[in-house]
């Protein structure tokens, strides 16, 4: 009994308890890309690096309240910075917005010129995003590290096994929980919100009930931007701020946004958590794990791990790839909000 | 003169002319009936009227206000209603979500318009719920119907509301029509079934190759033999 609950409890901390916390982070970041496919049509590719500009902010931010001696106690300091980092974000992309895409939008370009230029847009903030914070690694958390820790966890329950929650895995999990009723909230019982779906829906009828697109475009715009900004600053405080992982971190993204089908916003919420339990699920070495269940003899002698971890991105593009061969809508045939 | 009139409209999409000095209007509390063969230009007249497309002649007219240079989003403001052929409905949405989309232009208390479509299509307060999209191609049609009468407009113009129903579905829609007229409002429709639509129609308007043949009453134009050997099919 003790090793079947042993077994568990290392699953619990290795595998469940990472890939809650990351799937969080996948699926706030591909609630934005499916936001923004779901009313300007197009594949945001810059969404990643706006993650990591609006992190940028709030590292600045947190410095500069930190510098005044303010901070939360035991939460992140980084937590009052955000909703400034989310302005300063959303104000960006809509300056982005005014400068680029509007451009196109009145040219009535296709969806694939908006995406070229969003690349381009993508390497204008990276290089941003260098200029005035540099590239280096930045660890930003504050507060308490542990929730409980393995020790805390060992001592109260007895077994060999320890569990450990960290503050900031907490903080990721309720946030998403927290941030993703709000933005249904939103879509589904707001006038604003259901202008929006009513024009991802169906634009020509959406312009003959009288819903102005500029308005529902800057919306659009200002919820990504508080989204990306929210799942940026959560990686960041989760592992640490490296300005480059964004660009990787991309392929996550657009695959949960793709699995669950782009334009659903459950879709990317769904999507968001089959990509990180795939990821950590055939990166984990169950070795330790079988040898709980399994009498000694029959336990394996290698790590039993399906994938190395440096191929964890692999396991991004083999999703994508498999879910664009049987199934190109998605879980649930998105493609409007 | 006409509550809302097209007088003498000459123009297309860009290319050639497809209407060729055209005349449409419609009363308060009438409805007139555009027929004609395929190709007539019947619903490129009625967008005309709408401001989908822009005129080399003529001007359209509503309460003797001249509104030939507003865009359709305009003359919704002013009280006009329209109905596309297709696509007219938020399929994603639920029912009553559409009615509130068709109001979105209203900031007063919508419950009691919402109240009166209702009672014109009792099945769509049953269905309030379900997303549009999910139901019957003659209740869609009523939940479209229902989305432009949410502006309360003076004026609702309808492209072919019966197309691809049943007949059955054809009569239920063409009675809440005529109720829809009795209140006052003006109707200007496009139909492909000429007989039925002209049955009910205050006024027909008989269009070839994007000019008025035939005007008349619908009465007149059913008993007119002309009318019958060419569009009406005996």
């Amino acid at each position: 009994m003790d090793n079947l609950l042993n077994a568990v409890v290392l699953l619990l901390n290795f595998l469940v308890v990472p890939a809650l916390a990351y799937g969080s982070q996948l699926a706030l970041g591909a609630l934005g890309v499916t936001l923004i496919y779901g009313v300007l049509r197009f594949s945001n590719f810059a969404h990643g690096e706006t993650m990591s500009f609006g992190a940028m902010f709030c590292i600045l931010f947190t410095w500069l309240l930190q510098s005044w001696g303010v901070t939360l106690g035991p939460l992140p300091t980084a937590l009052l910075a955000l909703p400034f980092a989310i302005i300063a974000t959303a104000l960006f992309v809509l300056a982005t917005d005014w400068l680029v895409y509007d451009y196109y939008r009145v040219k009535k370009a296709s969806s694939l010129i908006f995406l070229i230029a969003s690349v381009g847009v993508m390497f204008i903030m990276n290089g941003l995003v260098r200029f005035i914070i540099g590239p280096e690694d930045r660890n930003f958390a504050d507060g308490a590290r542990f929730v409980f820790t393995a020790r805390d966890f060992k001592e109260w329950s007895g077994l060999a096994e320890g569990l450990a929650l960290r503050s900031t895995q907490l903080i990721t999990i309720v946030t998403a929980i927290v941030i993703v009723a709000a933005l249904f909230w939103f879509l589904n019982r707001t006038r604003t919100g259901k202008s929006m779906r009513a024009y991802s829906d169906n634009e020509d009828l959406a312009l003959l009930s009288g819903i102005d697109p500029g308005h529902v475009v800057r919306i659009a715009w200002i919820l990504a931007a508080a989204l990306a900004t929210i799942a940026g600053v959560l990686y960041g405080l989760d592992k640490s701020y490296k300005p480059f992982t964004f660009l990787q971190l991309l392929l996550p993204i657009f695959a949960a946004a793709i699995v669950g089908g782009v334009g659903s916003p459950v879709g990317a919420i769904a999507g968001g958590f089959v990509v990180a339990f795939s990821e950590i699920g055939l990166t984990f070495a169950y070795k330790k794990f079988l040898a709980y269940l399994l009498p000694a003899a029959l336990v394996p002698d290698g790590l039993v791990q399906l994938l190395s971890t440096e191929y964890k991105f692999a396991v991004s593009f083999v999703i994508l790839v498999v879910v664009l061969l049987i199934k190109p809508t998605g879980l649930f045939s998105g493609k409007t909000l | 003169m006409s509550f809302l009139i097209g007088e003498n409209m000459t123009g297309g999409y860009g290319g050639a002319d497809i209407l060729n000095d055209c005349t449409i209007g419609v009363e308060q509390g009438e409805i007139a009936v555009i027929v004609g063969p395929n190709g007539a230009g019947k619903s490129t007249a009625m967008k005309a009227i709408f401001g989908m497309l822009n005129l080399r002649q003529g001007k359209v007219t509503m309460e003797g206000e001249d509104i030939t240079a507003l865009t359709p989003q305009a003359r919704v403001h002013k009280g006009m209603g329209f109905v596309p052929q297709t696509n007219n409905v938020f399929t994603s949405m639920s029912v009553e979500e559409n009615l509130e989309m068709g109001a979105f232009i209203r900031d007063d208390d919508i419950t009691a318009t919402m109240a009166q479509v209702y009672d014109l299509f009792p099945i769509l307060k049953e269905k309030r719920h379900q997303p549009a999209g999910e139901l019957s191609g003659g209740q869609r049609q009523q939940v479209a119907v229902g989305r432009a009468l949410m502006t309360r407009p003076k004026v609702l113009m309808l492209d072919e509301p019966t197309a691809g129903v049943s007949p059955i579905v054809m009569d239920e829609l063409f009675d809440r029509i005529i109720e829809v007229a009795r209140t006052g409002i003006a109707i200007l429709m496009v139909e492909q079934n000429a007989k039925q639509a002209l049955n009910i129609a205050d006024k027909g308007y008989v269009l070839v190759q994007g000019a008025n043949r035939f005007t008349d009453t619908g009465e007149a134009l059913m008993a007119n033999p002309e009318v019958r050997k060419s569009f009406l099919g005996g």
